[in-house]
């Protein structure tokens, strides 16, 4: 359920799960996320999901806060459960060319590179949210072998398609962007699709696995670049 | 008759095509987007007698040159621009907002820049041939997406526009103001800053910063101190949402802002300044005074009634 809700601002909803990011936090969020968009509720504009927060977006010519806040309160969320999700299969490249930030990581958590690439690709991450940038995913949770603070300064352009972790998460940059994530691989699939019927291959709820390819197959690759 | 189109002569800093936004998309990360002003966008559209909705070309600090090839056209350009019309024998005529001007075949439109503002709008009679991405004809060029490829416009690429024979007179008498305060509403982490920044907050002036474009605004002036912590878990932003990050600068989140963000909100600016904020050039001052919902919801009321006074005065 939903702990709290305050006003963003004067037309949106601010909706409180609660501090702790787990799944079960984020799945109600999903949930919730998904009734809202499904009942296509007049006056609802735009609905942002996160770890552990629901803002919603609203017209505030023909809707305000108190009705909004009343809509959503009464909603009955029954199944927990996330009904459509998948299993993405995402390619990686390690090669030290796209691992910008390895050193810095191999420093930090004490392991080789193998050591750091096998504790990455060894298991499915769950994905807790999309955004910052279109279709960036926040996968999460990763080894705690492997888990570090960001970058002290954060980069002015993260290459696109870059694979980065920090803290119990790691994420892929599907644009160019400014950004403080630790790089450590490339991958050169499309992640956000400007075919408006299915924009993004990976969606809040869906489960996410990385594969190593060889710079070779980086190449051969061909489909972001 | 050949087709009616503009080539660019010189596209300008950021010219893109806007409408009224896209909804439905922040769970993806783009944000609404569209046209930063939002009252420009509608008066433009209403004096050269386009739809509401019908995308424009916005602009910001220096505008595009464009020459036109074609039969004629109506035009009509809003905000505070400084603009002419170079015509095909080479007269000149000095370009007022708020008036229709038609446009002949080789005649130019110089939008030379915007004046004590940032943004202004060109309506074409009968639009412009383009396509919608997700519903929208706004364009986000941070995710590529949108009319135009997603693209600011470019240096020697054409315009084409959708044929019309009408030519349109019209005109209005109206010139934007500035208020005296920004109004905001208290943030989600508002208790997060010390007693003294709050009150440095709401009456001390801050100052427009150079780093300030469709995305986001930053502002300088007496640090905002954090008590609690500088970071919060990453979650959803929005248009007016203000920021503090750790060296306690604040920046404003604009249209084209990244929907996600992990820095503490001091405060939200009302629906209802959001296009006056928008508007202020960089060195600009700017204060900031705390209003709560209701009178916030009232101010929008007015303003939206303002709006709809404005265009009923077109003749």
């Amino acid at each position: 359920m939903i702990k709290n809700i305050y006003n963003l601002g004067d037309a949106a909803l601010y909706c409180d799960f609660g501090e702790t990011v787990n799944k079960q936090t984020n799945l109600k969020v999903i949930n919730y996320f998904n009734d809202i968009r499904e009942k296509n509720i007049t006056g609802i504009k735009n609905i942002a999901p996160s770890y552990n927060k629901l803002i919603i977006y609203f017209d505030l010519e023909i809707t305000n806060y108190k009705k909004i806040k009343d809509t959503v309160e009464n909603l009955d969320i029954s199944t927990l459960e996330s009904a459509k999700t998948k299993i993405v299969k995402i390619p990686v490249c390690f090669d030290d060319e796209f691992a910008l930030d390895l050193e810095r990581v191999e420093k930090k958590v004490g392991l080789g590179k193998k050591e750091i690439v096998n504790q990455l690709i060894s298991q499915k991450y769950f994905c807790y949210m999309t955004g910052f940038i279109a279709g960036m995913p926040f996968l999460g949770d990763i080894k705690e072998k492997i888990r570090l603070d960001r970058l002290e300064t954060p980069r002015v352009k993260v290459p696109k398609g870059s694979v980065g972790i920090t803290e119990q998460f790691c994420n892929i940059y599907t644009f160019e962007s400014p950004g403080g994530w630790n790089i450590i691989g490339n991958s050169p699939k499309k992640v956000f699709t400007k075919d408006s019927t299915k924009l993004t291959l990976i969606d809040p709820g869906d489960e996410v696995e990385f594969f190593e390819i060889s710079k070779k197959e980086y190449s051969k690759f061909n489909e972001q670049k | 008759m050949s087709k009616n189109s503009f080539k660019v002569l010189r596209p300008g800093i950021n010219t893109t095509f806007q409408d009224l936004g896209r909804d439905n998309l922040y769970h993806v990360g783009l944000p609404f987007s569209g046209a930063i002003d939002k009252r420009n966008f509608l008066i433009a559209n209403s004096l050269i007698t386009n739809k509401e909705d019908d995308a424009v070309l916005e602009f910001a600090y220096q505008g595009p040159l464009l020459e036109f090839s074609g039969g004629q056209i109506s035009i009509v350009i809003t905000g505070n621009v400084n603009f002419k019309i170079i015509k095909k024998d080479s007269s000149e005529i000095k370009g007022e907002c708020y008036r229709t001007y038609n446009l002949n075949n080789k005649d130019c439109l110089d939008i030379i820049s915007t004046e004590k503002s940032v943004y202004g709008y060109l309506s074409v009679k009968g639009g412009f041939q383009i396509n919608k991405f997700c519903n929208s004809y706004s364009t986000t060029v941070r995710a590529e997406v949108g009319p135009n490829d997603g693209k600011k416009i470019e240096i020697e690429q054409t315009i084409i526009l959708n044929t019309t024979d009408s030519t349109i007179k019209k005109s209005l008498e109206y010139s934007n103001s500035k208020i005296e305060f920004i109004r905001v509403i208290k943030g989600t982490n508002f208790d997060y800053f010390s007693e003294d920044s709050i009150k440095d907050f709401t009456s001390k002036e801050f100052t427009v910063s150079k780093l300030t474009d469709r995305m986001g605004m930053r502002l300088s002036g007496p640090k905002i101190k954090n008590l609690k912590k500088t970071n919060i878990k990453s979650e959803g932003l929005g248009k007016g949402v203000i920021q503090v990050p750790a060296d306690g600068d604040p920046i404003v989140m604009l249209s084209d802002h990244g929907t996600i963000g992990g820095y503490p909100k001091i405060a939200v600016v009302i629906s209802a300044d959001y296009d006056k904020l928008a508007q202020c050039p960089p060195g600009d001052k700017i204060k900031f005074k705390i209003v709560n919902l209701t009178e916030a919801e009232n101010l929008y009321k007015i303003y939206t009634m303002e709006t709809k006074n404005i265009i009923n005065k077109i003749k």
